[in-house]
């Protein structure tokens, strides 16, 4: 039932990505010449060519990270585009990343567009970690701003604090999160961070935003993915294997709404959380299938505490039991899946191999269910794709296998 | 109040050329009382509803009358964290606060805890409001931790 369940309307047909680079590295580059090379790399994949793209499907309101700018027109005149019949992007940030594919499926299905590219490219010319104290203050941002709040990792901080305080959650449990995703890592020849991580280096690390230290912040890397999206039918006629979206959801509720820029979420429950949860809920009712259906979970990781309050949120752990289930080695790699087990960011995530924003978690849920991850689950038939808890929208994404 | 048993550094709020805010229709009267060192909320003028921060409208009954209502100044710390360092500020402490505001029920803010060793905030400590000097004449609302004679007046 589970493996042929949800919408597989739409397929991922195509995936690329530049390199993955450290803070700094693409000076020489420009950002369209990082998403232009990702996009080509995409086409190629898919077995396409880039002048056969009639839709953009963006997230984070077309931006390029924090200060640039994707634009349609550019890509066009950049790329040989012949002509765009949908262009369109999720608000909010990051935390739209996995339902930027839902929107390519929306153009899809709607019959706007047949071949739907959806980028992400990011250079860190205005640093990830300090970004709330760089920007200019807005009416909304001068309630948080001058707290000192310099960038997300503070931000959840405050967050994360709940969490510990009201079900007795443990660093080590965040440990575990740091170390296990940069195990994943270390075989993978294009993550960033391929040395192993001890404990002793994560305990003995600055504290930066107490309780969150260096080892529970994403890195700040540059680079750019891109994702090709095409009707099912067509992705069959492609070069790859296609991986069939069996279900996607953006949103979230008005208890939710700003997440941490606003604090104000109305319930303990919900201050503690990823703001997830009713995006769990409509993405495993549309895919017809529960958490222990899910072979691998692409988790976005840009804060270790926000992976766990996410696995929860997802139904692979209680409320609340977020520390033990991570602590009991439930989300480390291994290659056949056990009851009660999720294998998580098997690729190294944002923590260890490179933060794109999301994207490279979609990227990996298409290797993982192509059979060809380099820390392959066997037989993996569906993946969890979430996107970053942030204001909303929230997103996710659950990818399957043709057959 | 006695000095601290040893030498922990106290934390404290950005410095004012630092901080800058700007303001909007529904937002400045915030600000305005702030500079006359009152804390306020708007409370929607329909149904009773407390917000923050100021919206244009009632999120429970849509509402755009407001009351502007002037707060005791307590709070209660509902979460934080301990910040070291910041942008061009590298030895700055400070303790980023989100506080329960309980005579504005349902509502938040994030400010500093001021003065304290960071060591001895918890969650669920009484706070009081003071005024801090930031950018272009503004005073933004910062907490204290609330005295013995605070507490026994509350």
């Amino acid at each position: 039932m589970a493996k042929d369940s949800g919408a597989r309307d739409v397929a991922i047909a195509g995936i690329g990505a530049t390199p993955y680079y450290k803070r700094g590295e693409t000076a020489g580059q420009s950002i369209n010449q990082l998403a232009g090379e990702a996009i080509l790399a995409a086409c190629a994949d898919a077995g396409v060519s880039v002048t056969e793209v009639d839709g953009l499907a963006f997230y984070s309101l077309a931006r390029a990270g924090y200060g640039d700018q994707l634009e349609a027109g550019e890509f066009v005149e950049m790329l040989g585009i012949r002509e765009l019949t949908f262009t369109a992007a999720l608000t909010g940030g990051g935390g739209g990343s996995a339902g930027a594919i839902g929107l390519a499926r929306a153009a899809i299905v709607a019959g706007d567009a047949s071949v739907v590219v959806t980028v992400m490219a990011l250079q860190q010319r205005t640093r990830l970690g300090s970004v709330v104290a760089s920007k200019a203050a807005t009416p909304a941002s001068s309630f948080v701003q001058p707290s000192g709040l310099a960038g997300p990792g503070h931000l959840m901080s405050l967050l994360t604090r709940r969490h510990m305080y009201q079900y007795g959650t443990t660093r080590d449990a965040f440990a575990e999160i740091a170390i296990s995703t940069r195990n994943n890592a270390l075989n993978r020849p294009q993550a960033r961070y391929r040395e192993p991580l001890t404990r002793e280096q994560y305990f003995g690390s600055r504290m930066i935003a107490d309780p969150l230290c260096l080892y529970d912040f994403c890195m700040e890397s540059e680079g750019a993915v891109a994702i090709v999206t095409t009707s099912l039918e067509r992705a069959r006629d492609l070069r790859q294997r296609p991986v069939p979206v069996v279900a996607a959801a953006h949103g979230g509720t008005r208890e939710w709404g700003r997440g941490f820029s606003w604090f104000g979420m109305p319930d303990d429950e919900t201050f503690a959380s990823s703001g997830n949860k009713p995006i769990a809920d409509r993405l495993y009712q549309r895919a017809g299938i529960t958490a222990q259906d899910i072979d691998v979970a692409l988790i976005y990781d840009h804060f270790t505490p926000m992976v766990l309050m996410q696995l929860e949120e997802y139904g692979f752990c209680k409320k609340g039991e977020g520390g033990p289930f991570v602590l009991s080695g439930a989300i480390r790699y291994a290659a056949e899946r056990k009851p009660g087990t999720v294998p998580v960011n098997t690729h190294g995530g944002q923590l260890s191999e490179a933060y794109v924003i999301g994207a490279t978690h979609i990227m990996e849920g298409v290797e993982q269910l192509r059979g060809t991850a380099v820390n392959q689950v066997a037989g993996a038939e569906l993946a969890l794709v979430t996107g970053g808890p942030a204001a909303l929208p929230t997103s996710a994404l659950i990818l399957g296998c043709d057959r | 109040m006695s000095a601290p048993a040893n030498s922990a550094k106290l934390a404290t709020a950005l410095p004012a050329g630092a901080v800058k805010i700007s303001t909007d229709p529904s937002t400045e009267p915030f600000w305005q009382a702030a500079r006359e060192r009152r804390l306020v909320a708007p409370r929607c003028a329909d149904c009773g509803t407390f917000r923050l921060p100021p919206t244009p409208f009632c999120w429970r009954c849509q509402s755009a009358a407001v009351d502007w209502t002037e707060l005791s100044g307590r709070a209660t710390v509902y979460t934080f964290t301990v910040v070291n360092g910041y942008p061009g500020l590298p030895d700055i402490t400070l303790v980023p606060v989100v506080v329960d505001l309980p005579d504005a029920p349902g509502t938040r803010l994030v400010s500093n805890v001021v003065g304290v060793d960071p060591a001895e905030v918890r969650i669920g400590t009484e706070l009081t409001v003071d005024f801090h000097p930031i950018a272009d004449g503004w005073l933004l609302p910062v907490f204290r931790v609330a005295g013995p004679a605070a507490k026994e007046s509350a």
